[in-house]
């Protein structure tokens, strides 16, 4: 074996994950329910992008609309401002979406620095890290976004925070127990003895290891996301009103229940349509990928 | 078992501080000034040198923190600013509301949950198991408050058969579980789903062990067999989860207090933070968390106490 070779362990004993990622892809939609999942994902996505198509604005009140029931010019019905709710919900998804973006990012680089840090590290750093996790897992999520918006008041960042809060333990564990297994993995001992600093190693080696089975635990995760920030819009804790986030629309919704079901309906419908798509999606992705990622097996 | 119930009891002490810490140190973390925002903006540069005063926010933050930690101790946790009365007493009146909520959903799911596991295990692979597979993602990934406003839709506004809200009279248990139906069924229709998963795949690792081939072949019937020997190895694991997803079932009352209008701790922190009960929201917090550990606790240890194997992994 070349010293070339011995300089870029990576590609001697790990495929890297990101050539074989349209392959999984392309496997996971033959099941048909990941299929399913991935044209609703599609259509979420689709939703959010061409919001701006919609002939009304998602803020526009009119008030001879009020709560009109679903039909050919409101698909969703309006709600109790007049407002077109398929509008609205269409908006609702960019923020759904783009807090899922960005809370999961965040979640995302700090899970793989703690994680990283607790599975290379000396034994109490991870002692400790451990313990920081098992600490912060150990508050019930709305109870922390309770907690956390009484002194900020409600806001898009609390929602990021209490995110972060709730899935980074969830990754830096991961993490940490892959970065273990990898520790003494033979192209990682061989990166050490050439001299290779943590750092490097970290990064150069090990890392690329990690991407796979992180994105698909993401992509089981954003349905939790979705949830938090539509469960704290919906408590008034996230997104504030006239803003269209799926979680307030539902929060209309519910406040009007007896004068008319469409709002609700509407809410509640992108919610099932999102949480349902990114789960089965998930689901196929991790089944083909990774087994051993089950978390009841 | 001793050992391990100390060194896991020792834990859950250490990850208890640590979350409270995490808790108080919110206040010093968080930009701006606690008062003006707890106060509001009506209030007078007098009051909120008063409260920072009252809440000790004047102090350094090591001193707070040591403070706070005396007053928990001896379970005093502040005073309501609405009653007047301790922060304890309000939040223990709520809790047995919560605690029924948690305990009839938990048991409604496990009740269903437990035998589709079992049922899906035993009939692996056919049309039953893998629409009770389907069924059970789909029921996982709904969010709770989702399926409270859909089944107050439903079954309360559209068809009439359940109360829209409260608790029911006090002192008619009948009345009350018709009106935890709804509620619970928020709660803990996740929780099927999950159970049914959990037990298929430990079943079906039971099922392929050796002693179960034993009793195989000495003819035990397949009911039994199943029931009374491989069940009671592959209930241990849905325990624990159990434990950890009391924790989930908190969120999840939280909502449903909120949809149904019903008296509980989630609601109680709910209202206190529209009227700024500062002390009531974060002695709501503390005192569930801490019941969140106890019960992660419990699970640990049961399942330690079934099976010898847990004892070492801590």
């Amino acid at each position: 074996m070349s010293a070339q070779a011995f300089n870029d362990p990576v590609a001697v004993a790990a495929p890297a994950p990101s050539s074989s990622g349209w392959r999984v892809l392309r496997s996971a939609i033959t099941d048909p329910l990941g299929a399913l999942g991935l044209s609703l994902v599609l259509l979420i996505v689709l939703g959010a992008l061409l919001a701006d198509f919609s002939p009304y604005l998602p803020s526009k009140m009119a008030m001879p609309a009020r709560f009109a029931p679903p039909s050919f010019e409101h698909l969703l019905g309006a709600d109790h401002l007049g407002r077109d709710l398929f509008t609205r919900v269409l908006h609702g998804a960019r923020i759904a979406l783009g807090v899922a973006l960005v809370a999961t990012g965040i979640s995302l680089v700090g899970g793989l620095i703690l994680g990283m840090a607790a599975g290379y590290g000396p034994r109490w750093l991870d002692s400790v890290l451990l313990l920081v996790f098992d600490a912060l897992r150990s508050f019930p999520t709305v109870m922390l976004a309770l907690a956390l918006v009484t002194l900020t008041g409600p806001s898009l960042y609390a929602v990021v925070a209490v995110v972060v809060i709730a899935t980074l333990p969830g990754y830096g564990r991961v993490i940490r127990a892959q970065t273990m297994a990898l520790k003494s993995a033979e192209f990682v001992l061989a990166a050490r003895a050439l001299g290779a600093s943590a750092p490097r190693i970290l990064l150069v080696d090990v890392m690329p290891n990690l991407i796979g089975p992180l994105l698909i635990l993401v992509s089981m995760d954003i349905p939790v996301v979705i949830t938090i920030e539509a469960g704290m819009s919906f408590l008034g804790l996230g997104v504030r009103p006239p803003t269209p986030s799926w979680g307030t629309i539902l929060n209309d919704g519910y406040s009007f229940i007896r004068e008319s079901p469409w709002p609700a309906i509407a809410g509640g419908l992108p919610i099932v349509i999102a949480t349902l798509g990114f789960t089965f999606l998930g689901e196929a992705l991790r089944d083909r990928f990774d087994p051993r990622l089950r978390k009841d097996g | 078992m001793l050992s391990y119930g100390l060194r896991r009891l020792g834990l859950a002490a250490v990850i208890t501080a640590l979350a409270l810490i995490i808790l108080i140190s919110m206040i010093q973390m968080i930009p701006g000034d606690p008062a003006a925002v707890l106060l509001g903006p009506l209030a007078t540069p007098e009051t909120r040198e008063a409260f920072r005063v009252q809440m000790g926010l004047d102090q350094p933050a090591v001193v707070q923190i040591a403070r706070f930690f005396g007053r928990v101790l001896t379970g005093d946790l502040g005073t309501d600013v609405l009653t007047k009365r301790p922060v304890l007493t309000t939040v223990m009146e709520q809790m047995p509301f919560t605690l029924w909520l948690i305990f009839f959903s938990i048991g409604w799911s496990a009740a269903l949950g437990i035998p589709l596991g079992c049922w899906s295990a035993i009939s692996r692979g056919s049309w039953a198991d893998r629409i009770i597979g389907i069924l059970s993602v789909g029921t996982i990934a709904l969010p709770s408050f989702v399926v409270a406003i859909y089944g107050l839709l439903l079954f309360s506004v559209a068809l009439g058969w359940f109360p829209t809200i409260g608790a029911g009279e006090p002192g008619d248990p009948l009345d009350q579980l018709w009106h935890l139906v709804l509620p619970s069924l928020a709660v803990g229709l996740g929780w099927v789903g999950y159970l049914a998963r959990m037990v298929r795949a430990s079943m079906l690792e039971v099922l392929s062990e050796n002693h179960i081939r034993m009793a195989r072949a000495f003819g035990l019937k397949e009911a039994t067999i199943t029931y009374r020997y491989a069940l009671k190895i592959a209930i241990i694991p849905t325990v624990v989860l159990l434990g950890i997803g009391v924790g989930n079932m908190i969120s999840g009352a939280v909502f449903a207090e909120i949809v149904f209008a019903r008296p509980g701790v989630g609601r109680l922190i709910f209202d206190a933070i529209a009227t700024r009960n500062y002390p009531v929201v974060m002695g709501g917090v503390m005192i569930t968390t801490i019941f969140y550990v106890l019960s992660t606790l419990c699970a640990d240890l049961f399942a330690a106490w079934l099976d010898p194997r847990v004892r070492t992994s801590l």
